[in-house]
C-alpha cells in the first residue's frame, strides 16, 4: 500500500470533512491532488482494503439493534452462516472458537422488526438463538490505529 | 424539495432516503454532496447541513474510510468477555477504554445459566500470539487476574459491512450512478 493509503487511512477513519469538495480538503491538508485521493481511494475500495467512505450509523439511535450468539453444529456452520447472511438487517457474522460459534449483528427500524427479524431467522436456520443486546458502551468507535511500520510485509 | 431556500431542511422521509443514499457510502466523485443531492433532487447545502446535524447528535458515530482489518494485515480478533461484579463494571471498563489495544467496550446482559458475561471488549491485532499478549498484558496491568473472562477468536468472516437499515430499499429512479 501506498504512503498517501497509509495517510487517509491514519487522517481520515473519521473527521470526513463536510464541505461541497471534501477530497479537495483532504487532498489540501495532505499536500497531494484531489485526483490523487479519489484515485487512491478508488484504488483501496477495489482492493477491499476500505469497505466504503461514508458514516458509520449508530444504530441504537438510528433503530434497533443486538449482537446475536448461536451455537450450531460445527458441519452446519457455512450453511446457517449463508442463510443468516441472508437477511437485509445482518452484518458483522462472526464464526468464533466458542460453543456459541456463531456471532452477528441484527439492525432493524425498531425493536419490534428486530426481534420478528430474530424469530425468522431462527426458523429459518432451524436453531435457536441467543441476543445479547448492548446495554451500555463505554467506547467512542473512533476507528482503528494501524501500525504500518510492524505491518510492512502486508501490502 | 423546492428550490426555494437552499439551505431548507429535509422532510423526514427524504431524510430516510438521504440514510439509504450513503449507507454504502459517498460517490467518489469530485462533489459528491451535490451527486447525492441532484439523485434525491434537493439542495447540496440541504445534504451537508443533515450530515452535519446526524453528526452533532450522535447519530452518526464515525464518518470516514471504514477499513477492513484483515485486508491491512489485522488478522486476529478476539471478543475477550468477562464476568465482572456488577458493582465494579464502571471501573473495570474504564480501563478498557484507556487501554489502546481495545476498539471496543460494552456492557451486555448476563443470560444465566448459559453465558455469565456482561462485559466485552474487542482486540485485534495482528496474529493471536500478539492478541493474547495483549490480554495478558491488560491483566496483569489491571490486576484482573480473579475476574473470570474468556477469549472468542473469530477464525472465519461471514460478513462484514456497514450496519444496513434492514427491510428499506432506495425509491425507484433514486440512484447514485
Amino acid at each position: 500500500m501506498n504512503e498517501l493509503s497509509q495517510k487517509l487511512i491514519d487522517r481520515y477513519q473519521k473527521g470526513f470533512p463536510l464541505s461541497s469538495r471534501p477530497y479537495l480538503t483532504m487532498a489540501d491538508e495532505l499536500g497531494v491532488t484531489e485526483t490523487q485521493v479519489l484515485e487512491s481511494l478508488a484504488e483501496m475500495k477495489s482492493e477491499k482494503i476500505i469497505t466504503r467512505v461514508g458514516p458509520v450509523f449508530d444504530h441504537r439511535k438510528a433503530g434497533a439493534s443486538t449482537l446475536v450468539a448461536m451455537s450450531v453444529p460445527q458441519e452446519q456452520l457455512n450453511k446457517v452462516a449463508e442463510k443468516v447472511n441472508s437477511f437485509a438487517g445482518v452484518n458483522h457474522n462472526y464464526a468464533r472458537e466458542h460453543h456459541y460459534n456463531l456471532w452477528f449483528v441484527v439492525t432493524a427500524k425498531n425493536q419490534k422488526m428486530l426481534e420478528q427479524t430474530i424469530v425468522e431467522i431462527e426458523n429459518a436456520t432451524g436453531y435457536s438463538s441467543m441476543p445479547l443486546p448492548m446495554e451500555r458502551s463505554f467506547h467512542i468507535d473512533l476507528g482503528f490505529k494501524i501500525d504500518w511500520e510492524k505491518n510492512k510485509c502486508h501490502n | 424539495m423546492s428550490q426555494l431556500g437552499l439551505n431548507a431542511q429535509l422532510s423526514s422521509s427524504q431524510q430516510e432516503i438521504l440514510k439509504l443514499a450513503i449507507q454504502d457510502g459517498l460517490p467518489l466523485t469530485s462533489q459528491p454532496y451535490q451527486t447525492i443531492a441532484m439523485a434525491l433532487g434537493v439542495a447540496e447545502e440541504s445534504v451537508i447541513a443533515t450530515l452535519q446535524d446526524w453528526n452533532d447528535s450522535g447519530l452518526i458515530k464515525r464518518f470516514g474510510l471504514v477499513v477492513n482489518h484483515r485486508r491491512v494485515g489485522y488478522r486476529a480478533n478476539a471478543m475477550v468477555v468477562w464476568d465482572v461484579p456488577d458493582e465494579t463494571i464502571e471501573h473495570i471498563a474504564g480501563h478498557f477504554t484507556r487501554a489502546e489495544e481495545v476498539t471496543l467496550c460494552y456492557q451486555r446482559p448476563r443470560m444465566l445459566p448459559k453465558w455469565r458475561y456482561n462485559l466485552f471488549c474487542m482486540i485485534h491485532g495482528m496474529d493471536r500470539g500478539t492478541v493474547l499478549g495483549q490480554i495478558a498484558s491488560l491483566v496483569e496491568r489491571h490486576q484482573l487476574e480473579h475476574i473470570p473472562r474468556d477469549i472468542l477468536f473469530s477464525y472465519k468472516q461471514f460478513k462484514q459491512c456497514g450496519g444496513q437499515f434492514a427491510g428499506s430499499a432506495l425509491p425507484a429512479g433514486v440512484s447514485l450512478g
